[in-house]
């Protein structure tokens, strides 16, 4: 009897630790090697670029059933929520089942390069869409490690600006949005009052961490990587740059301490709901206007420079190069209808629709000419973009970067929250701490 | 990470495992006319648990510990991005993977110290209350009274509930700003000043993760032994009650021993489902948890999927099983002694 239930128990106890190292995966199965085993069928997985999921659905659901009617091919379509899509494709790397299509931030790019479960784009490969000069410079630029043929081929394009409320500006007696960051400072003691504070921020979006505090390392003329593509996480370029951001919160007191936390753009919703006069973010006009803003509400001004400067390369960078990338699996068992769908959406008259639906930049020269680029928003993105933008670093160790350091911002954020103080020696603890996390 | 569904704990929690349950001895009862087949049935019979057992042994090879010994072979390897694609490829690197995680003067090492030791206050804490709760309303709902259907049901709601759905409801009430428990504790109650506190950030998220832990383990407790107490015969209570025992001897001579040997199960049970927790941390903070909630398993998940150093991740996840495995040894020698039996 005793011995009957002590093997229940040891029973129960072994299936649960067993449970302990057990792996994962997941997705649809492909063959190996790009075949054209299945030449009538697409799966696609797009990222989350709309205010929700369903808005992108309704904006791509028509394309793909007119590109179904052109060729025939039925394409599946998944959006992915920004959290999960890097582990959704590192999930399908492993498990080589995953979709045939899929759209990648292209900051990823080196680092999912590196995996080598993406195509490389070769001469032959953009031969097949069109060529490789009909893309812009830059976004060609942040689609792989220099020196290797792209893993991506860019498809949306955008850059950092600085959002403004034009009423609450007015109110304050405010002529113009700030261009340096001194003036960002004063201009943003200004404004915060009764309540309302100058500047939204993302405390706990590591992502958006990494974008602020890469483009603020520039001009400190530090970078976070060598050029060998060793990690300089502490040096003392990235630490002022780290400390200059969360002072923003921590010394200078424009940014609202509950910012910490927010890591659902939040702070986007603040800003419609006139919380906030300012935001930093790329491309940010759909999402106001899903929240209830009109055009003419908001103003769009170049992200700030250190004093004396203006937009430009060099320690006047003030945007990273952002945008979305369209790659292709290696081991899909479509190839042909892959690199056709791929032309597809790089076409120029299908960039136009996307980018215009999205409040992007096409990265397709030809398509940018349109008039509907040609907005205020738009102009001030796509200058920023051709002027004054450096794209991150194109390193295999790119994401972990980006969660490392982005995890050390969040942290200084909620120390800063929370009063204790953001000290030089604390900033670089933690950078240190997090450039000691890299895998070697 | 943890791949198995409830269905399968529950299983495995039945007793047929046992050789000495009756529908075997009255299927066999017929196949024993005869001294001479004595003792091939007897033969039989000693086989016949195993027989049925074999199913459930192969899916579990297959399930479980298929990919333990991947999980194995992988620690001894320098598996990062490069390899993920075909781990084959990685080179061997012997232990430097264990030295990576046990070194603690290292970040690395350090940090996963820190979060065991977290872990281990944090499941101490959590199992201890889940306990307590689940007893107390299993005692309390023992006796009839009207609406008792009701209450238990209540009860077991957060058991019911789909975790993720549950813990970002939970997620939204900490939230500092607009959170519910922020506005009943500041604004309704006047506690602790004006300043909203953040719960989902610093070293007050450890009692935001307790909370939500707890109110999930909980109902478990309380079905299990809820479910214990309906074998305790109510003669016993009358003859004690005729002796004038009060209720608190009552429960503590009579309800808490006759349940002690569900309680050893339920304790382990409970000790490893909250050791190893990756939900609740993961959908309450996402992949950066503040280190004050650093819960052991979202610490390994880390450094595989975020920091992609899968060699070293699978080397925290052997240890990890070790100390498990240590831990539960231990518990089963010491408290399967002088034990009455119980079907567990």
């Amino acid at each position: 009897m005793r011995r009957a239930r002590a093997a229940t128990t040891t029973a129960i106890a072994v299936s649960l630790l067993a449970a302990t190292a057990a792996g994962c995966g997941g997705g649809t199965t492909n063959g190996g090697g790009g075949s054209n085993t299945a030449p009538k069928e697409l799966t696609y997985w797009a990222s989350n670029q709309g205010p929700d999921i369903a808005a992108d659905e309704a904006t791509l659901g028509p394309e793909l059933k007119k590109f179904e009617q052109q060729t025939g091919i039925k394409v599946k379509l998944e959006v992915v929520p920004w959290a999960d899509l890097l582990n959704r494709i590192l999930a399908a790397t492993a498990s080589g089942q995953g979709p045939d299509v899929l759209n990648i931030g292209n900051t990823w790019s080196a680092s999912l390069q590196a995996t080598g479960a993406l195509l490389p784009w070769d001469a032959e490969k953009f031969g097949a869409i069109g060529g490789k000069d009909r893309f812009v410079a830059s976004a060609i630029g942040s689609a792989g490690a220099t020196g290797q043929d792209p893993a991506a081929v860019p498809l949306y394009s955008m850059s950092y600006a600085l959002y403004y409320n034009k009423k609450m500006f007015r109110e304050a007696g405010i002529e113009k949005p700030p261009a340096t960051w001194d003036e960002m400072v004063t201009t943003g003691q200004r404004l915060s009052r009764d309540g309302c504070w100058a500047l939204g921020a993302e405390g706990s979006n590591l992502a958006n961490n990494i974008h602020q505090v890469f483009v603020l390392a520039r001009q400190h003329g530090a970078d976070f990587f060598d050029a060998a593509g060793k990690p300089t996480f502490d040096s003392p370029g990235a630490v002022e740059a780290v400390k200059q951001y969360v002072d923003l919160m921590a010394k200078d007191k424009i940014i609202a301490p509950g910012n910490a936390e927010y890591a659902q753009n939040q702070s986007l919703q603040d800003f419609a709901a006139g919380k906030t006069a300012m935001v930093l973010w790329q491309s940010a006009a759909t999402s106001f206007k899903s929240h209830g803003m009109k055009e003419g509400d908001w103003g769009v001004a170049p992200v700030p420079v250190p004093a004396g400067g203006a937009p430009g390369t060099g320690t006047n960078t003030n945007s990273m190069v952002a945008g979305i990338n369209m790659a292709v699996f290696k081991n899909t068992d479509n190839i042909d209808g892959a690199l056709t769908f791929v032309k597809f959406m790089t076409g120029d008259e299908e960039q136009k629709i996307l980018n215009k639906a999205y409040g992007s930049i096409p990265p397709v020269k030809a398509a940018q000419s349109d008039a509907a680029f040609a907005t205020e928003d738009l102009t001030v993105l796509r200058e920023t973009l051709s002027t004054s933008a450096a794209p991150l670093p194109q390193v295999p160790q790119e994401s972990q970067f980006e969660t490392t350091v982005g995890t050390a911002v969040k942290e200084l954020f909620a120390d800063a929250a929370a009063g204790r103080p953001v000290t030089t020696e604390s900033v670089k603890a933690k950078l240190t701490k997090a450039q000691q996390q890299m895998a070697s | 990470m943890s791949a198995h569904t409830d269905t399968d704990t529950h299983t495995r929690t039945d007793p047929h495992a046992d050789p000495h349950a009756d529908p075997h001895t009255k299927a066999h009862a017929a196949a024993r006319p005869l001294a001479r087949a004595r003792r091939t049935g007897r033969v039989r019979r000693a086989a016949l648990p195993y027989l049925l057992l074999l199913p459930a042994l192969l899916l579990e090879l297959l399930i479980h510990l298929a990919p333990m010994a991947m999980g194995i072979v992988m620690s001894f390897r320098q598996l990062t991005q490069f390899f993920i694609r075909d781990w084959t490829g990685a080179a061997w690197t012997g232990l430097a993977n264990y030295e990576l995680a046990v070194d603690v003067n290292k970040p690395v090492g350090e940090a996963l110290l820190g979060s065991f030791l977290t872990t281990c206050l944090f499941t101490l804490l959590s199992v201890g209350l889940c306990w307590l709760l689940g007893t107390a309303a299993a005692v309390f709902t023992q006796e009839s009274f009207r609406g008792r259907g009701a209450l238990r049901a209540l009860f077991l709601v957060p058991y019911a509930l789909p975790v993720y759905a549950a813990v970002i409801t939970w997620a939204f009430m900490f939230q500092r700003d607009n959170g519910l428990v922020n506005h009943v504790l500041h604004d309704q109650l006047g506690l602790g000043g004006a300043d909203h506190t953040f719960w989902l950030l610093g070293d007050n998220s450890f009692w935001a993760l307790l909370t939500v832990s707890v109110w999930k383990g909980w109902p478990f407790a309380f079905l299990i032994v809820t479910a214990a107490l309906q074998n305790i015969p109510k003669e016993l209570y009358e003859a004690a009650a005729l002796d004038g025992a009060g209720s608190w001897q009552r429960i503590r001579r009579i309800t808490l021993p006759s349940v002690g040997a569900v309680n050893q199960v339920l304790l382990l049970v409970l000790f490893l489902w909250t050791f190893n927790d990756f939900n609740t941390p993961f959908v309450l903070f996402g992949k950066a948890a503040p280190e004050a909630a650093d819960l052991i398993s979202l610490h390994i998940y880390q450094s595989s999927f975020v920091t992609w150093n899968f060699g070293a991740g699978a080397a925290m996840s052997v240890l990890l099983l070790l100390f498990l495995l240590l831990v539960t040894a231990g518990y089963l020698v010491l408290t399967g002694r002088g034990r009455r039996n119980a079907d567990a």
